[in-house]
């Protein structure tokens, strides 16, 4: 083993870790939130997809880089604008608390 | 990798970390998602100095970035509220595609001898990107009622997903062991589509969100996996942060269902029958519907009415209607609250998303764990559109697919009024007891143009 791989390893575990303890209380009603944004996140697989892609130069290896950018970049944006999308409308609810004073 | 670099790539693994942060209260939800999304810009923006670009690299990456964005910001600006489950089950899908082919392409440039510290990884990432990939499209397909929402299970079946795991154990031991060939890793990527649709086919729709989620945490463990491959330790942070923190929600919501994981995943299989059993039994029996006339006196001169929204109402587009009912009924000094199921709608927190759009008073909208206790004093329930989450065969009939799953009490009512189109079960394909209750009154109708004679019988009233 190798120091890179040891290095990956940690941030592996200490992440698993964090990714446990950062969500350990949610409100249900931000679970379908909570999973789009984590959704979203998970399109960092574009940093892997574009590495591919801007090397490629066999048809094969093309064709699969192109395909991969475009899922990735959906996932990335697509996540993002959808889970912006559905928290847009809890913040309009919580600004039509105030004006309610009854 | 130099200092540069991986010190952006630090900056945005604690953006996502901070984003998640926030995307787990509601008070900084929002927020938190524009702060993950800046995590994403800048790690994006520190791999630039990373590419070599062949010529037909920079083509390709700029046509599928357009390609994607357009795709992306069109599908999550156009969709429906209504079908946004589907939607996040279609950008998993397409995440988890992504992580696989990365994976494809650097099994082909390692040769047909990889070393192990790369090539499990990659096959790792091509087995769960796979199953992500194909599982979150059968998902889709179930949401978006291309397919049967109920469960589709057949003899022998856990026998053939058996095998299939198996194969694939096969072909991993194969790529790593014996050659890293392209013939072996595409046949380990198609097993592995194949398993995807075989492992959520028999999951009844009702259950989806629960395995949306765990294919979400399935593709971030893929992507982390790719993460090793290419030692990229952005991708590894994030994709291990998704994976992890998405198997905990993804526990959090089965126990929002009152079921254990393994119920949700695997439930289907022997339980089908004693569903078909409990249907049977309710044959014959007769319901007693009522007129718009006299459910609106018995709304209008109620004191307290609980609304209990479900999909039906969201479908409908009547949540501007339930709110206009809603509104008249409170003019005239009747109490309106709404019970609101953590599975209401098709996804935890779908349905408050839906009446927030409606303008629904935030205060009205109450939790199942809040009101539950209220039902008994309530004149009137008003069932609208919802099925399942009032059934109450999930408390008293052990052989039901619900069975344990936490219901709303709306069987306690003085009153139910049951608002559907038709006798048809609900999305879990049973049949509810509750609409034979002697309390119920039936009110058949597409559950806009009903609420909208209701508001019509009530100003008569």
């Amino acid at each position: 083993m190798n120091n890179e791989l040891l290095n990956e390893l940690t941030f592996f575990v200490l992440a698993i870790f964090v990714g446990i303890e950062v969500i350990s209380k949610v409100p249900t009603i931000l679970h379908t939130p909570l999973m789009s944004g984590t959704n979203a996140i998970h399109g960092i697989i574009l940093v892997g997809a574009i590495v591919i892609a801007a090397g490629a130069s066999t048809p094969v290896n093309i064709a699969i880089g192109l395909v991969a950018v475009i899922l990735a970049t959906t996932n990335v944006v697509g996540g993002f604008v959808v889970t912006d999308r559905m928290l847009e409308m809890f913040k309009g609810r919580q600004a039509s608390k105030t004006p309610q004073p009854k | 990798m130099n200092v540069v670099i991986t010190l952006a790539y630090l900056v945005a693994a604690v953006l996502f970390i901070l984003g998640l942060k926030q995307l787990s209260s509601p008070k900084g939800a929002r927020n938190g998602n524009f702060t993950a999304a800046a995590g994403m810009v800048i790690a994006l923006l520190a791999t630039l100095p990373l590419l070599r670009f062949t010529t037909a690299g920079v083509t390709i990456v700029l046509v599928g970035v357009v390609i994607g964005a357009v795709v992306g910001v069109v599908g999550a600006r156009r969709v429906k509220m209504t079908a946004i489950p589907q939607m996040v089950a279609l950008f998993n899908g397409v995440g988890g595609g992504a992580a696989a082919l990365v994976a494809v392409a650097e099994l082909l440039r390692f040769g047909v001898h990889p070393a192990f510290t790369v090539a499990f990884p990659s096959v790792f990432s091509i087995v769960i990107g796979s199953v992500s990939f194909a599982g979150s499209m059968v998902a889709f397909a179930k949401l978006q009622e291309l397919m049967t929402g109920t469960p589709v299970t057949y003899p022998g079946q856990q026998l053939v997903n058996g095998l299939l795991a198996a194969a694939i154990v096969g072909f991993v031991i194969a790529v790593l062991a014996i050659a890293s060939v392209p013939f072996s890793f595409l046949a380990l990527m198609i097993l592995a589509l194949v398993l995807g649709v075989a492992f959520v086919l028999p999951i009844g729709g009702a259950d989806m969100p629960v395995v949306i989620s765990l294919l979400n945490a399935f593709t971030g463990l893929a992507v982390a996996a790719s993460g090793f491959t290419l030692n990229n330790f952005a991708l590894i942070v994030a994709g291990t942060l998704v994976g992890a923190s998405g198997s905990l929600l993804t526990k959090l919501m089965s126990d929002a269902m009152g079921r254990s994981l393994a119920n949700v995943l695997f439930g289907a299989f022997g339980q089908v029958r004693a569903g078909v059993a409990a249907t049977a039994g309710a044959e014959g029996r007769s319901v007693r519907s009522a007129s718009a006339e006299d459910l609106g006196t018995l709304l209008a001169y109620s004191h307290r009415v609980i609304v209990v929204p479900g999909y039906g109402l969201a479908v409908a587009q009547a949540q501007h209607a339930v709110r206009e009912l809603a509104e008249l009924l409170e003019k005239r000094g009747v109490e309106v609250t709404y019970a609101i199921h953590p599975v209401a709608g098709r996804m935890p927190g779908h349905m408050n998303v839906l009446l927030a759009e409606a303008n629904v008073p935030y205060e009205q909208l109450k939790e199942m764990d809040e009101i539950n206790d209220e039902f008994k004093n309530a004149d009137v329930v008003l069932i609208v559109g919802a099925n399942d989450v009032v059934n109450p065969a999930a408390r008293n009939s052990a052989g039901s697919p619900i069975y344990g799953m936490p219901i709303l009490n709306a069987d306690q009512a003085k009153n139910i009024v049951f608002m559907k189109r038709s006798m048809r079960p609900g999305f879990a394909g049973i049949d509810n007891e509750l609409m034979y209750d002697p309390k119920t009154m039936m009110f058949f109708g597409d559950a806009k143009e009903s609420l909208t004679k209701l508001v019509q019988a009530v100003k008569a009233a």
